[in-house]
């Protein structure tokens, strides 16, 4: 038996002390929110729709069923504003009688009682008398308007990118020109803990709500703007969460509004937790994409021009949909030099449930593409792909495709010559010849020394990832957070940023500690509580370390001077700041300090032409995977992965290694794994049976390079780094698909019979 | 149904519906939390506890087939405030993060290793191939897996290439 001990040198920024939280959680202390202990709780359930499209006719309760002990909450029990409040006020909580039903998993009427068993079974008393409409159930259906869910045309957002000259002329100069189409599939956060919310209302009309979450203040919100509560009567606490991914960014408001109104309604506190059924077939989803790209190049590898169109399956209701777009459109051109670029982005809805936030946030989807392209361009060329990357990759001093001059921690050559070093062979074959030679001879017959006879092969990504709100987003946010003494002489982060196994609990106590001059076990962050806690924007963007950690970088800051400048004049010259805050506090109360974010300067953004600095500064990341492919059954076995990542700087950096492991897993999982299947506009699979993800047994041993390229405007020169994992590795197993087996994967996820109908393609046109 | 089992080193006795799953007891009855619900079918190991030893999804076992039998849980696994070994280097290497699947995996793990001390890093994949984890990408918790085993070889059990 032994505790985590550390000492106070092992606190400090850059190296990895334990997490605040670990040993809770290693022992079952920590409480999420179905772990809460609330014993007059009912449970809740929800009823929804079974159709995709239709008009609610009525809401009939079985005569059959007592529901004497049961409470019933419908659309007609709302009495202030009946929407979900986010982007657009289109989402209703509960969908009314003589409203519109747009998908099939849309909330209709609530039960609560005092037990689940009781709850599921009164929901099921439930009947819903709809008149069904046609629907359109994917991105073709919704371009032909099969029917219409959003405006006239179901295009619910529309951005473009224009730079240099006009695209078909500068395509027509070129020397090649790849076309490609590309699509990928939704991808489900299965976050292990399911959505959670429990609720109850006080004596003086105030509503709390404590739940599994990534963002309280918009849960605030959206509480404020359905009951027409003010700040303080919407009181909304995070739980400890069990992981997010983007799925936990929004949904939650519709959970905590469903949980308060029957919680209102039973008088009495009231619990919702899906199960996992509900929560894959309900929650937001990664959108579905269709990308078709052209790139132009000339023969020594020079590109010229990117043409990009774009298409995301917003699902039924706007949603984030329009800045998942954003970022999508925003990352289409990749890491590259490129004069000359033209994208359209469109975001159309379906009759599906809403898709929604997923690290990566739309990049993935666009660099999938991108980076499919770029190697069917070394192809073509017969060029080291590598080579072709590192030739043309972005360096600093270079033009964005939005005209943004790249300044600061440009980290990309760095991150292609990191893996280049570990990884020098463009085959896996041919790993430790001193030169290696491009195009490496292809093995005729697949490798059988093992047994059952594999192709092998390595395909690499290359791809950068704004960190942070995109263009003033960051201004418009303006993130808060505090510091403030204890009583003890310790000292506590306020902020609003959540921990969902991230470890922005841990970084915090790290970043004040340092810029206070203490040891970090005397820094504690306040669990998120909005009546407590300033709102420093939502736990979202790989924002929270860069943006929010700078933010109490400086309050840590402005407090040890404000303690310093106090001690002196009250004879506490050279004392201990704790000593001195102790002081503080007994003498004249808490010293707490509030910082504001500023965003660096020259950060000028035209939202109009789509113009100027899309995000403050950029992750860098390249991506190598080995597969081996069974030559009968087409499974992939992935041999290797190495992912070298720009960081700008490691604060802790075990939990930065495993943010990129993590989210290269859950990469490599959409690209050879995660298959979301639909039919009729429902889940067909909405269980970890049939919904897989990658067990320890899929999962390839993980070579992290961290590069550091230190953002000045970060804590410590770091810059986000929780989503750019997601980007590249989809895109880098598809081409070593492409390299071992001579096939040229245009979509995603990339299953065994994918695969093999694209080997029949390829062999019946040869 | 009146069962006797031995919980985390307690003797007990306990009036329960034998129909209701063992989760359930754990969580609602005992008040024991640690074990997690993510799945409810045997599917991504939250639930692990051992059986007589043996790691077993609480999720699909009804209370009445424990009677007589020895359960641990991940609150029986540390020393009151101590922490075992396993759980130790979970947290010193990074090999929790949001913490939902930890205590599946400490149970499971503490059992693997009870069985198997030398079990490699590719050996330890397999053995935790039933509990899902979506943070970490597995890489850190085999690693502190192999600290657990071998405390003096540090905590890169699966060695550079
Ligand atoms: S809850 Fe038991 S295995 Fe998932
Ligand atoms: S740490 Fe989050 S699921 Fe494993």
């Amino acid at each position: 038996m032994s505790v985590p001990t550390h000492s106070p040198a092992d606190v400090a920024v850059g190296r990895s002390p334990p997490r605040v939280d670990g040993a809770a959680k290693v022992s079952g202390r920590a409480l999420y929110v179905d772990d809460l202990p609330c014993e007059d709780a009912w449970h809740g359930a929800t009823v929804r729709s079974s159709v995709p499209h239709g008009r609610l006719r009525g809401v009939h309760l079985d005569r059959a069923f007592d529901w004497s002990d049961v409470t019933v909450v419908t659309a007609a029990d709302i009495r202030g504003c009946n929407v979900v409040s986010l982007i657009e006020g289109d989402q209703p909580a509960l969908v009314p009688v003589g409203g519109t039903i747009r998908h099939v998993a849309e909330p209709v009427a609530l039960v609560a009682a005092s037990t689940r068993a009781r709850a599921f079974a009164a929901a099921a008393a439930v009947r819903l008398e709809v008149d069904e409409l046609p629907a359109a159930l994917d991105l073709d259906a919704a371009l032909r308007a099969d029917a219409l869910v959003h405006g006239d045309d179901n295009v619910m957002k529309t951005l473009r990118i224009a730079k240099g000259d006009e695209v078909e002329r500068a395509l027509a100069g070129c020397d090649l020109v790849i076309e490609g189409v590309y699509e990928t599939g939704a991808q489900e956060q299965m976050y292990i803990e399911p959505q959670g919310m429990l609720a109850h209302w006080d004596e003086h009309g105030a509503c709390h709500v404590t739940g599994s979450m990534q963002c309280p203040y918009y849960v605030h919100s959206a509480m404020k703007v359905l009951f027409g509560l003010d700040d303080a009567h919407a009181i909304v606490t995070q739980a400890v969460t069990g992981g997010g991914f983007g799925g936990k960014e929004e949904y939650p408001s519709m959970l905590a509004l469903h949980a308060a109104l029957l919680a209102r309604a039973a008088g009495r506190p009231v619990k919702i937790v899906y199960d996992r059924e509900e929560d894959v077939a309900a929650t937001t989803k990664r959108h579905p994409s269709r990308v078709r790209h052209r790139l132009g190049l000339m023969r020594d590898g020079t590109f010229v021009a990117a043409d990009v169109d774009l298409v995301l399956d917003g699902g039924a209701y706007v949603t984030l949909t329009p800045v998942v777009l954003s970022r999508a459109v925003l990352h289409a051109a990749g890491p590259y030099r490129l004069p000359h670029v033209r994208v359209v982005g469109r975001a159309l809805a379906t009759n599906t449930p809403p898709h929604g936030a997923f690290r990566g946030f739309g990049a993935p989807q666009a660099i999938f593409a991108t980076e499919r392209q770029v190697d069917r361009a070394a192809r073509a060329l017969g060029v080291d792909p590598w080579e072709l990357r590192r030739k043309n990759a972005l360096r600093a001093g270079d033009t964005t495709s939005t005209g943004q001059v790249l300044e600061h921690s440009v980290g990309s050559l760095a991150v292609l010559d990191a893996l280049r070093r570990v990884a020098p062979s463009p085959r896996p074959d041919h790993e430790g010849s001193s030169s290696p030679a491009w195009p490496p001879p292809r093995d005729e017959l697949p490798d059988v020394r093992l047994g059952s006879p594999v192709r092998r092969g390595r395909g690499i990504a290359f791809c950068m990832h704004g960190a942070g709100f995109t263009g003033s987003g960051e201004q418009r946010l303006a993130g808060r957070a505090s510091v403030a003494t204890r009583p003890d002489g310790g000292f506590e982060v306020r902020s609003s940023s959540t921990d969902i196994g991230q470890g922005a609990f841990t970084t915090f106590a790290q970043i004040a500690a340092d810029a206070l001059g203490v040891d970090g076990a005397r820094v504690s962050v306040l669990e998120p509580t909005t009546d407590r806690v300033p709102d420093s924007g939502p736990t979202v963007a790989s924002r929270t370390c860069m943006v929010v950690g700078k933010v109490v970088e400086d309050a840590a800051t402005a407090l040890r001077a404000h303690l310093l400048a106090w001690g002196r004049a009250h004879g506490l010259s050279g004392a201990d700041l704790g000593e001195i805050a102790r002081a503080h506090v007994r003498d004249v109360g808490e010293a707490e300090r509030t910082v504001t974010y500023a965003p660096p300067p020259g950060i000028a953004w035209d939202d109009e032409s789509y113009t100027g600095s899309a995000y403050p500064v950029y992750g860098w990341a390249a991506c190598l995977v080995d597969v081996a492919v069974d030559d009968d059954t087409h499974e992939v076995t992935i041999e290797r992965c190495v992912h070298a990542v720009d960081v700008g700087h490691a604060i802790h950096p075990v939990m930065v290694q495993g943010q990129i492991e993590g989210g290269t897993l859950q990469a490599l999982g959409w690209a050879l794994l995660e298959a979301v299947k639909y039919g009729g506009g429902r889940v067909l699979n909405p269980r970890m049976t049939d919904c897989i993800i990658p067990t320890s047994a899929d999962a390839p041993k993980m070579e992290t390079l961290l590069v550091e390229s230190p953002y000045p405007f970060g804590p410590h020169g770091a810059k986000g780094v929780g989503e750019i994992p997601m980007d590249g590795p989809a895109a880098a197993a598809a081409n070593a698909l492409a390299d071992a087996l001579g096939i040229e994967p245009a979509c995603v996820p990339m299953l065994p019979e994918t695969i093999a109908a694209a080997r029949a393609a390829r062999e019946g046109a040869t | 149904m009146t069962l006797r089992v031995r919980l985390n080193g307690r003797d007990l006795l306990l009036d329960v519906d034998p129909q209701r799953r063992l989760l359930d007891v754990l969580r609602d009855e005992l008040r024991l939390t640690g074990s997690k619900e993510g799945c409810g079918e045997g599917e991504c190991g939250a639930c692990t506890v051992l059986l007589d030893g043996e790691p077993v999804c609480s999720c699909l076992v009804p209370a009445g087939q424990v009677d007589g039998s020895e359960i641990m849980t991940v609150e029986g696994l540390g020393d009151g405030e101590l922490l075992s070994a396993v759980q130790d280097a979970l947290v010193r290497f990074g090999g929790t993060q949001c913490g939902i699947c930890t205590p599946g995996i400490a149970v499971c793990a503490t059992a693997a290793l009870r069985r198997e001390p030398d079990a490699s890093a590719e050996r330890l994949r397999e053995l935790l191939a039933g509990n899902l984890c979506r943070c970490t990408g597995y890489q850190l918790v085999i690693d502190a897996l192999c600290a657990a085993a071998r405390p003096a070889a540090g905590p890169s059990g699966e060695g550079a290439p």
